[in-house]
């Protein structure tokens, strides 16, 4: 029983189990920054001097350290997964938000003046004109926040078992069983870099109008 | 102040260009007919309606809008970027393709780039799908801010002559903005020079305007040659056109002979009659002609198509100062010395100061 893939049963999950905790713990908090920085991001656009404070505020976010989120949260959220990806989602804004607004700033001006002068609405404009052409840069900020996210959830083993595959590590120490530490971090690795590819595959589903290496006019 | 005081009245159905120096307020002009730019004060009308009375977008689709680089929407493919308009006024996707691919044609684009995205084009073919994007819903007004600046002259003059071929088939109220004053000459029905502060300096025909500028201003901004320029406006079909002074290269020594005292030089034809060189006569052995040895004979213009402008120039490229005319197929029929071309501008000129006169003691 020593196997390993065989976890200690005080980790309550088979390791595919634990895989699935880990992205979701992981996953859920980017989304969460994404769905916040769009508009965010949207409103930095508009009025330009919203941009220098807002990158401030996550900037500072980013850096306290997720032992100081935790102490603070686990009044609120007891020792949960929730505790774990508050910080996670915050840490993704400093990220997310410039990629977005680099992103639609960097639309052509003739572009949108074309759309204005074709008689696009201002929401019109931003779903069909704005934030497709800024896809390719958000999502290039996705594959930052993601991969980070992955790598971050292990400290939430710190309050108590909430870690998802990052509990692994604590295993290995007590139960003086290193291929644990190993195992835990490879698989983290492999995660990171298998959602990092399927970020790249969605870009270039999404993006068949963007020139590629290799071709010509 | 942007635009200063100005009152146009833009005429239906013809190209009217505003042209002037940069910052003389004609984007901005461009801008308030689609109130993409608000007047602060004044109105304008659309068919005696003031352009206020319906909703802004509304009004917008109804005018097709042409820009420097296109402004294509790089994420979608040339037949969507053409459908954009009347996708926007609700038709269906299948109606507003097929009237897509059918604007393609119309503009000269081969519908093979139909599913090609903006960045595979050139920047000739961008403008096209720009101009093609711009008629999608049929609108009667057309606004095109400097589309041809960005191109290379060739593919520029190309697009001009596009835009006058589609403007034939289809009598839009073009309002057209440029700072290049030839094109401005080249398009225009009516051209308006704009000064700095959008002040109106002179507002006429273009050949009115080369020949009679308003001020000094407009003077300088047609620029040096407007003498030579405004020949474009005089038909060479009035020109009297020599056929004696031409030979074909298997001309017989009687045939040379008798040509040879109808003018200082002959041109001899091939066999299909189209020009091969100026020749004097004493130096054309009949049987052994080589062209070879022929002197230039320019550039040949066709009568009755072409200008004075393009007669004149021709007659001055060649170093025998005489001009061909040739047919459409490039057949030499006739020749033409620069004594006659210049007495054909004098009497062009004087025919265009008796009509005027005739107009002012109306």
């Amino acid at each position: 029983m020593n196997g390993f893939f065989d976890l200690p049963s005080d980790l309550q999950h088979s390791y595919l189990g634990l895989v699935g905790l880990h992205l979701r713990e992981a996953l859920l908090p980017v989304l969460a920054g994404l769905l916040v920085s769009l508009p965010v991001a949207q409103l930095c656009v508009r009025f330009r001097w919203i941009y220098p404070p807002v990158l401030g505020v996550t900037t500072v976010l980013y850096a306290i350290p997720s032992l100081a989120f935790f102490v603070v949260l686990i009044d609120y959220f007891g020792q949960s997964e929730t505790t774990v990806m508050i910080p996670l989602a915050l840490y993704s804004l400093v990220v997310l938000v410039p990629a977005i607004v680099d992103g639609v700033r960097s639309v052509p001006p003739e572009t949108l003046a074309a759309a204005q002068a074709m008689g696009f609405g201002a929401v019109r404009r931003y779903f069909q004109v704005q934030l497709p052409i800024a896809a390719p840069a958000i999502i290039a900020g996705l594959r930052v926040a993601t991969v980070s996210s992955i790598s971050l959830v292990s400290v939430g083993m710190l309050i108590g078992n909430q870690g998802a595959l990052g509990n692994m590590l604590y295993d290995a120490q007590i139960y003086h069983r290193p291929a644990l530490a190993v195992n835990s971090v490879l698989t983290i690795a492999v995660l990171g870099i298998l959602a990092d590819a399927v970020l790249v595959l969605v870009r270039l589903l999404l993006t068949p109008w963007m020139p590629r290496k290799g071709t010509t006019r | 102040m942007a635009v200063d005081r100005l009152s146009l009245e833009i005429p239906d159905r013809a190209i009217t260009v505003l042209v002037g120096p940069s910052g003389c307020g004609k984007t901005t002009t461009l801008r308030m007919i689609n109130r993409m730019v608000e007047p602060s004060e004044g109105s304008i009308l659309l068919d005696g309606r003031d352009i206020r009375q319906q909703p802004v977008n509304t009004l917008r689709r109804s005018m097709g809008y042409v820009i420097q680089n296109a402004g294509l929407f790089q994420h979608r493919t040339i037949l969507d970027n053409i459908a954009t308009v009347p996708r926007l006024l609700g038709w269906g996707k299948q109606k507003a393709r097929a009237r897509a691919a059918e604007l393609m044609e119309r503009v000269g684009l081969d519908t093979a780039l139909a599913k090609r995205y903006p960045y595979q084009l050139s920047g000739g073919q961008q403008q096209r799908v720009g101009v093609a994007r711009a008629l999608a819903a049929d609108p009667p007004v057309l606004l095109m801010d400097e589309p041809f600046s960005a191109v290379d002259p060739v593919v520029r003059k190309g697009l001009q002559d596009e835009l006058l071929r589609i403007q034939d088939e289809l009598g839009k109220t073009i309002v057209f903005v440029t700072h290049d004053i030839d094109e401005a000459i080249k398009l225009g029905t009516k051209v308006a020079v704009l000064r700095t502060g959008g002040r109106l300096a002179q507002f006429a025909p273009p050949a009115e305007l080369l020949s009679a500028p308003a001020d000094s201003f407009v003077e300088d901004f047609l620029g040096a040659d407007r003498g030579i320029r405004r020949l474009s406006f005089f038909p060479s079909a009035g020109l009297e056109l020599q056929t004696a002074p031409i030979v074909a290269i298997d001309a017989d020594a009687a045939r040379l002979a008798s040509r040879a005292p109808a003018a200082p030089f002959l041109l001899v034809t091939d066999l299909d009659g189209r020009p091969l060189g100026w020749s004097e006569p004493d130096r054309l052995t009949a049987g052994a002609i080589d062209p070879g040895r022929l002197l230039d004979f320019g550039r040949p213009f066709v009568p009755g198509t072409d200008s004075l402008r393009t007669a004149l120039d021709g007659a001055v490229l060649s170093p025998t100062g005489w001009a061909v005319a040739v047919d459409g197929e490039g057949r030499a029929v006739g020749v033409v010395s620069q004594q006659v071309i210049g007495e054909a501008i004098r009497a062009a000129h004087s025919g265009v100061a008796e009509r005027e006169d005739a107009e002012a003691g109306r």
